[in-house]
């Protein structure tokens, strides 16, 4: 189990004050200045040792991202964090944002530095308002102690940080939609070429950020690479805030190390699930498009990337939703297909008609209204859309009906058979 | 609330152009869901054809791709609504903790169904999907707010205090700070 003397997030349930006064104690902005003096070129090579990984959900390591920025200042460089949080099970940057926010500030300082940009906009959900509230105030209160501004906290580098609330698309949260959403527009994605390095935000280089990414930043150069590569796997390090939601006795968010046996996040943290573990049904890992795993493989599964995609779902945002057997895992599963159809964008057809033509199977899936020969022509439709979209929304979309056939076959023509055993009898 | 004419009052006008400065000379078209907020905001929490021409208007912008942005968010409410906005996520992990009885119990309260407004128009209720607020659920978002750890009877108070004129408390209804584990905060998840 991770020592308090190793967390991140000293804040994360708000017990003490977010105010500056409150962060400095908890050795924000210690030595901010000396990491920044240290120059770009230090701060992604030992970004890039840490291991450190996207914890937005899709994992791209951090430093290597930042090192695609050109170096050339010829357009302004903008760094955009991303705090637009609408994955279903996910609700770890939230407490960030409102119990920690001078550490997403700290970070967004320097990872700017490092990336070249004199410009931050951190994109929150429209539907966080009273957290944006307190990152605005957070924001004022740096800018009133020169941490942002003008040479921000002494670094030599000049950084303004502003927030630019969405207004309730999930899809902004694609970092391509983000950058159209901010330029006033539909939050649509883009294609990719280019890529936000090269032309991003205004057409100018780009690097979008998840705000626990950004957060982590300051504390891994303070305490160095090889402190936060001391936990978790190779290619899987560090420590990470998981979500624990649904069935179990206790849901919370906590930070953990990466590589935790789901079983254990889940009974030293969660209070067990509802009624033991054998009363476990399955568990949704990484938020909700990560595709379900049944108890057998949540028995011994690890909480990371590699773990994960060996028992063909996701680490995603780290977001686990648990679910005992009470639950109608085929409601369940529908439920997110819903989701998915109201948030499409609705720009690539195969993503606005084949997640609608899904979602509408689905609900008959519930009641069993349907033939056998459908659920394999279900799978047919998840695979003709997957991939095959500009952005991943569509994938995330069809994973969990793949999920689901992949390991509730029976429960789906068990409910067909119910259904017309019903029917004739009616 | 009639759908005529609009305009910033002093305040909203200072903060638009405040939010006009965020973004780059050129660019004012970035402020656009801001002043759509404020507009919204201004004009009894929907937004007018006039109010939308307003701000198109402002920010140099067609109006047609100004109401394209407003009907892209869901938070633009295009029809009027109650007022107090009642959201009650109902996806998944919302689902598992029970929010099929906070629909229930929000209906039979408010003595309406699932997108109505009651007669004196201080209610609207609606179903919302995913508020971001997971392991707290059942969560409802009342205009800014966020209702957490919700039961029926409890859902049934904060409706009640508001039907009263009084405003309660937002965030967890069951007496947790935060996301920490109820009634498990040692050491280990004390931080």
């Amino acid at each position: 189990m991770l020592q308090d003397k190793d967390r991140i997030f000293t804040n994360l349930h708000g017990f003490e004050s977010w105010n500056l006064g409150a962060a400095r104690r908890r050795g924000v902005w210690e030595g901010t200045a000396e990491i920044i003096r240290r120059g770009p070129d230090w701060i992604i090579e030992e970004v890039k040792k840490s291991g450190l990984r996207g914890r937005g959900g899709a994992g791209f390591p951090t430093g290597m991202k930042w090192s695609f920025m050109p170096k050339d200042q010829t357009l302004p460089h903008f760094l955009l964090v991303n705090a637009d949080e609408s994955e279903p099970g996910t609700c770890k940057d939230r407490d960030i944002l409102r119990h920690d926010p001078f550490r997403l500030l700290e970070g967004a300082l320097i990872a700017a530095s490092a990336i070249g940009a004199h410009v931050v906009y951190i994109y929150v959900r429209g539907e966080f308002y009273n957290e944006a509230a307190i990152l605005q105030q957070a924001i004022d209160e740096a800018y009133s102690y020169g941490l942002l501004g003008r040479n921000a906290a002494s670094s030599g580098w000049d950084c303004d940080v502003f927030i630019h609330r969405g207004a309730g698309a999930y899809v902004c949260g694609e970092e391509t939609a983000l950058m159209e959403s901010i330029e006033g527009k539909k939050g649509q994605p883009r294609n990719k070429p280019p890529f936000p390095a090269n032309a991003g935000l205004y057409s100018c280089p780009t690097t979008v950020n998840n705000v626990e990414t950004i957060a982590s930043v300051p504390e891994i150069l303070r305490r160095g690479a090889n402190w936060f590569l001391g936990f978790g796997r190779p290619k899987n390090n560090g420590t990470k805030i998981f979500c624990i939601s649904g069935h179990v006795n206790t849901p919370c968010n906590v930070e953990e190390t990466m590589g935790i046996p789901l079983r254990q996040l889940i009974e030293e943290h969660a209070g067990g699930v509802r009624g033991g573990w054998d009363n476990l049904l399955a568990v949704i890992p990484g938020g909700s498009s990560t595709p379900v795993i049944p108890r057998e493989i949540c028995d011994t599964v690890l909480m990371d990337f590699d773990a994960l995609r060996e028992v063909q779902s996701a680490f995603g945002t780290g977001g686990v939703i648990v679910m005992d057997k009470s639950t109608d895992i085929i409601y369940a599963i529908a439920r997110i297909s819903a989701f998915y159809k109201h948030e499409s964008c609705g720009q690539c057809t195969p993503c606005r008609e084949g997640i609608a033509w899904l979602s509408r199977m689905m609900w008959r899936m519930v009641k069993g209204n349907a033939t056998i020969d459908e659920i394999d022509m279900m799978l047919d439709i998840t695979k003709e859309i997957e991939g095959k979209t500009i952005c991943a929304f569509a994938d995330g979309a069809v994973w969990p009906i793949q999920g689901l056939v992949r390991h509730f076959r029976p429960q789906l023509v068990e409910r067909i058979e119910l259904y017309r055993k019903n029917a004739r009898a009616a | 609330m009639n759908g005529r004419s609009f305009a910033f009052n002093a305040e909203n006008m200072a903060r638009a152009r405040k939010a006009i400065q965020k973004y780059p000379e050129g660019r004012q078209a970035s402020a656009v869901l801001p002043l759509l907020d404020l507009a919204q905001r201004q004009n009894g929490n929907w937004l007018s054809i006039e109010a939308m021409d307003y701000v198109a208007k402002m920010l140099e912008m067609p109006p047609v791709r100004v109401y394209e942005v407003a009907s892209f968010y869901t938070m633009f409410n295009l029809k009027p609504v109650g007022e107090h906005l009642v959201q009650v996520c109902t996806t998944t992990p919302c689902w598992l903790r029970g929010s099929g009885a906070i629909v229930e119990a929000c209906k039979e309260k408010l003595g309406i169904g699932m997108g109505e407004t009651t007669p004196d128009g201080k209610f609207t209720l609606r179903k919302v999907e995913c508020l971001g607020a997971c392991v707290n659920g059942p969560v409802v978002q009342i205009n800014d707010d966020v209702y957490e750890d919700l039961t029926p009877q409890t859902v049934e108070k904060v409706l009640g205090d508001l039907e009263d004129g009084r405003k309660p408390v937002a965030g967890s209804q069951a007496g947790r700070t935060g996301s920490e584990p109820r009634g498990g905060a040692d050491s280990k998840e004390r931080t």
